[in-house]
């Protein structure tokens, strides 16, 4: 039954030179460098799992460790000396105390536990929950887990978080979880750089598109004329043209810059988790990237998704799913037939992959796909393709771009739509009018929640969309919103400036909800780009496209070409940072304060 | 000639595209002024004003217009008066799972068999459940906050969040380049940096060229530059000429930013001592011709009020210049390439270089690199 393995690992589909082969692979025996801390090597892979620390007292020691992903030596920043850090593993009900120490030369850190209820000043934000620790001190969060489930945590401070300092945490619930497994494995995929985080960040605001090597050249030109004729890739190329943009910007970092990895191994070093043939294995997906969706596979196996974002959801069975910056799956495999599946989760641009094995024993590979074809935006991406009457040539500056106000396939998207609770013409607010910081504008009608996403359609598997996802508590809060809040995600591609609403966090205001209520969210993408969009300390309540409660999850995975709305319960008073989860689009300004406070 | 002239008809087309592309764009922006509907961000209260009013029907409107709803707002009632009625977690929340299964998910009868238990139990450590009362009301009700609960919600701060935008700069030189033709050897430089945020900038630009060894020409610029709208940043300041001839310095004034069509283009006009002034306008365009090999054509073209016989530029039209310059990109941040660059002058401009033995026009092969940090 034992596939013949091939311990040798395919190119990524392009000319590969042995230098960016190494830095795409990785090293074999990357990881932490320093004495003692030696990681082991691939063939004793499973003891390369990341330590788990369970109880209710822990402590926690931030500093810097030498590590060696690609080949070439660099500091991280670890908890306790490992990258990724310690898994977590608490329980509900507990109050646990983590004492966080911080051992870094001359800055301060933090840490903030991702998508965990607690109280305000235990959130971990410098500047909005507390100071930050600073050099040589710590800090003790304190806090009891109303909640059980998969969730991770990270540095909130600066580019930290790029540069290692994340980690699981698991919340074993009070009562048996609805579904069964024998076994479990966390899966934490991240993107580690050789550069430094803040060099990377000045790279993009100089150089946003350094990482674009796929704009479209002469030749994709030449054979677009043959395949399509003059006419339609005039009017495809007039189109983006006129946008000033290119379709062939999936991410701002990919895997040019980034080599992924499957709990702190990269490709080469091929973390492997262990298994039995038949028993169910529960895997903890996490998505640490600062800046990566992933497209995460396991050929051979199908994946029952049973949470999302830590919450149970109404069991799906998929092969491939689509992880955002933030989010976390729980998915269960049964594993049997073969004795060794490999991992595979491919960025979204198809740039890269991190890789692990689910196998017998360790040591062992099975074949390693080759990525899909990269993906082109299109212009229903663009939210311009759902308008049929208008040809591929209308452009952000005419026809149904900016203009959705004015009528034409504003009215005739509203007529499909009309009664819902959320499908309305596309009003912009007037902070993004004449807004040097805003480059487009965008008529998204819908939440488009069924759709796989750019890369995902039609691609032979079934992939797992939102509209999969059913909390299986149903609503736990049960009120309709008595009122809306409508944000736009802003930015400017050339500028690499991202904001809400035209506005960067460094010039916003607080958005301000009176403690109790129920709201709404509506979220409109006016940028070509993902947006993940996580709100602390409140849950938020996806709707679908009837504006009825869907599903519950910490953090919001908004398309480009997408209107998305959700319901917050604003249950939890104080000072909550609400922002985009790609790293440097939070620190280009895509943030907000958002300030639950009681009604005078 | 007749290429010039149809250069010089690309010149002047692309010297009236920033302002036709501005009041297009402004045209695109306005019509959204004053929507509501939108968060309005100038008001401290952002979130609550524009739908003041809205409150008390938000919820009817969903429904009213979703006959297929009513079943669902009925589960909500049972799920309410259950728990009102006392009974323990559990009576509430199978509610819930029935209301979820009546939302059609047909999808999902296949995977019944995965020996999963039944979902009851999911939810049914809600401590709170036997405390929901009114109508309306949450099922799961809202704690009320204790005095520790709004200290922990907010605690003094001595430092505001820290973030990562602030000042960033660009060193870019577009050509940095040589050649070695009729009438001679000489080098040439363009580069422009900045240094500021997203919207307010410091930029420098320089150019000049030099032949046989001395320096023909050479200016720097000192402008502060505002983003006015998406793509277009406009530019005041000064302009100091170190040759040719005799030193002088201009007040500028200018838009520079990126057209549709992807095409990079500035414009700027110059008002100097004793009633001289000039105008100058550059067009690029960068067209890859693969991932690392980029052809980038460009025209400069040169415009004077008077002439001025010092420095050899004549009124009207001075001098045009068209490159096509093909790189290859090493690395993203040093680019090596080869162009061809035609410069012609016309009108007095042309009969002063006559008068002095030069040519009117000059076609040469160049070499450079295009770098930036």
């Amino acid at each position: 039954m034992t596939r013949p393995l091939r311990p040798s690992l395919p190119s990524v589909p392009e000319p590969v030179s042995p230098g960016r082969r190494r830095f795409v692979q990785g090293m074999a025996f990357a990881g932490l460098a320093g004495s003692g801390l030696l990681r082991l090597p691939a063939h004793a892979a499973n003891a390369a799992a990341p330590v788990e620390l369970r109880g209710t007292a822990f402590d926690l020691a931030i500093g810097a460790s030498p590590v060696n992903i690609t080949g070439r030596a660099r500091q991280a920043i670890t908890v306790n000396g490992s990258l990724p850090a310690p898994v977590l593993r608490w329980r509900e009900g507990d109050t646990v105390s983590v004492r966080v120490a911080n051992h870094l030369a001359g800055v301060p850190t933090s840490v903030h536990w991702h998508g965990i209820l607690l109280p305000a000043n235990m959130d971990g934000v410098p500047g909005m929950s507390f100071d930050g620790i600073a050099p040589g001190e710590s800090w003790l969060y304190r806090f009891t887990l109303k909640q059980s489930g998969t969730y991770w945590y990270h540095s909130h401070s600066l580019f930290q978080e790029q540069a290692g300092l994340y980690g699981a945490i698991i919340v074993d619930p009070l009562q048996p979880p609805p579904y069964h497994y024998d076994r479990e494995h966390v899966l934490l995929l991240s993107d580690w750089t050789d550069l430094e985080p803040a060099a990377l960040f000045r790279r993009l605001k100089k150089a946003p598109s350094f990482d674009n090597h796929y704009k479209r050249t002469a030749g994709d030109f030449l054979r677009d004329v043959r395949e399509d004729g003059w006419r339609a890739t005039l009017a495809d190329r007039g189109m983006w043209g006129r946008m000033r943009m290119t379709p062939s910007d999936l991410s701002d970092v990919n895997g040019h810059t980034y080599t992924y990895l499957l709990n702190g191994l990269p490709p080469a070093g091929n973390w492997t988790g262990l298994f039995r043939p038949g028993e169910r294995v529960l895997l903890r997906l996490i998505n640490a990237g600062a800046m990566t969706y992933f497209d995460v596979r396991i050929p051979g196996l199908r994946m029952t998704v049973v949470a999302a974002d830590g919450q149970y959801v109404h069991p799906l069975t998929v092969d491939e799913l689509r992880i955002g910056a933030a989010e976390t799956y729980d998915v269960i495999v049964e594993p049997a037939g073969q004795d060794a599946y490999t991992i595979f989760a491919q960025d979204m641009g198809r740039t890269g992959f991190a890789r692990g094995t689910l196998a017998v024993q360790p040591g062992l590979a099975a074949p390693v796909p080759v990525p899909d074809p990269r993906p082109l935006l299109t212009m229903q991406d663009m939210a311009h393709g759902d308008h049929g009457s208008h040809g591929p040539g209308k452009g952000m500056e005419g026809g149904c771009g900016a203009m959705m106000a004015e009528g034409g396939c504003g009215a005739a998207m509203h007529g499909a739509h009309a009664g819902h609770g959320v499908a309305k013409p596309v009003a912009h607010p007037p902070s993004e009018a004449g807004n040097p910081l805003v480059d487009m504008q965008s008529s998204p009608t819908g939440p488009r929640l069924d759709d796989p996403g750019v890369g995902l359609r039609g691609n032979g598997r079934r992939v797992l969309t939102y509209a999969d996802l059913r909390s299986l508590s149903g609503d736990p809060d049960g009120r309709d919103p008595g009122r809306e809040v409508e944000l736009h995600l802003t930015g400017h591609m050339e500028k690499f400036a991202w904001s809400f609403n035209g506005i960067p966090f460094a010039s916003a205001e607080p958005l301000r909800l009176n403690y109790g209520e129920r709201l709404r969210v509506v979220l409109v993408n006016d940028t070509m780009m993902h947006h993940p969009i996580h709100l602390h300390g409140l849950w938020s309540d996806l709707e679908d496209a009837d504006g009825a409660f869907q599903v519950r999850k910490h953090t919001i995975d908004m398309p480009p070409g997408t209107r998305r709305s959700y319901r917050v319960r604003a249950d939890a008073l104080g000072r909550w940072a609400y922002h985009c989860h790609l790293l440097y689009h939070m620190e280009a300004g895509m943030m907000r304060e958002v300030r639950v406070e009681e009604r005078a | 000639m007749s290429h010039a002239t149809s250069s010089l008809a690309l010149y002047i087309a692309l010297a009236l595209a920033p302002s036709a592309a501005l009041a297009q764009e402004s045209h695109a922006h306005h019509p959204h002024v004053g929507h509501a509907g939108a968060e309005s961000t100038s008001n401290p209260r952002p979130a609550k004003a524009p739908h003041a009013g809205h409150d008390a029907h938000a919820a009817h409107d969903m429904h009213d217009s979703h006959a297929g709803h009513a079943a669902e707002n009925a589960h909500d009632q049972h799920a309410a008066s259950s728990a009102h009625d006392g009974h323990a977690g559990h009576e509430p929340h199978d509610a819930h799972a029935a209301r979820n299964s009546h939302a059609g998910h047909a999808g999902h009868a296949g995977h019944a068999g995965h020996d999963m238990p039944a979902p009851a139990g999911a939810a049914a450590t809600d401590p709170h459940a036997r405390h929901a009362t009114a109508p309306g009301a949450p099922v799961e009700p809202i704690p009320v906050p204790t005095d520790a609960d709004r200290a922990a919600a907010f605690p003094p701060l001595a430092h505001a969040h820290v973030h990562g935008g602030g000042i960033h700069s660009l060193v870019r030189f577009n050509r940095f380049e040589a050649w070695d033709a009729d009438p001679g050897r000489g080098q040439a430089w363009e580069g422009k940096a900045w240094i500021g945020g997203d919207v307010h900038r410091l930029w420098l630009r320089s150019e000049g060229e030099r032949e046989h060894g001395h320096t023909a020409s050479a200016d720097l610029e000192v402008l502060y530059g505002r983003g006015i709208s998406a793509w277009w940043d406009l530019l005041a300041g000064v302009r100091h000429d170190f040759k040719a001839g005799p030193s002088q310095s201009w007040a500028a004034i200018g838009v520079q930013g990126m057209a549709p069509y992807k095409f990079e283009l500035s414009a700027t006009a110059y008002l100097g001592e004793r009633g001289h002034s000039a105008l100058r306008a550059e067009v690029e365009y960068e067209l890859p011709l693969t991932s690392r090999l980029v052809l980038q054509p460009m025209v400069e073209v040169e415009l004077h009020g008077r002439n001025d016989a010092r420095r050899g530029t004549g009124s009207g039209l001075s001098t045009a210049e068209a490159g096509l310059r093909l790189r290859y990109e090493l690395d993203r941040r040093f680019a090596p390439y080869v162009g061809l660059v035609h410069e012609h002058s016309f009108g007095n401009t042309a009969d002063y270089r006559r008068s002095e033995g030069e040519p009117v026009s000059d076609t040469r092969w160049v070499v450079g690199v295009r770098w930036w940090f």
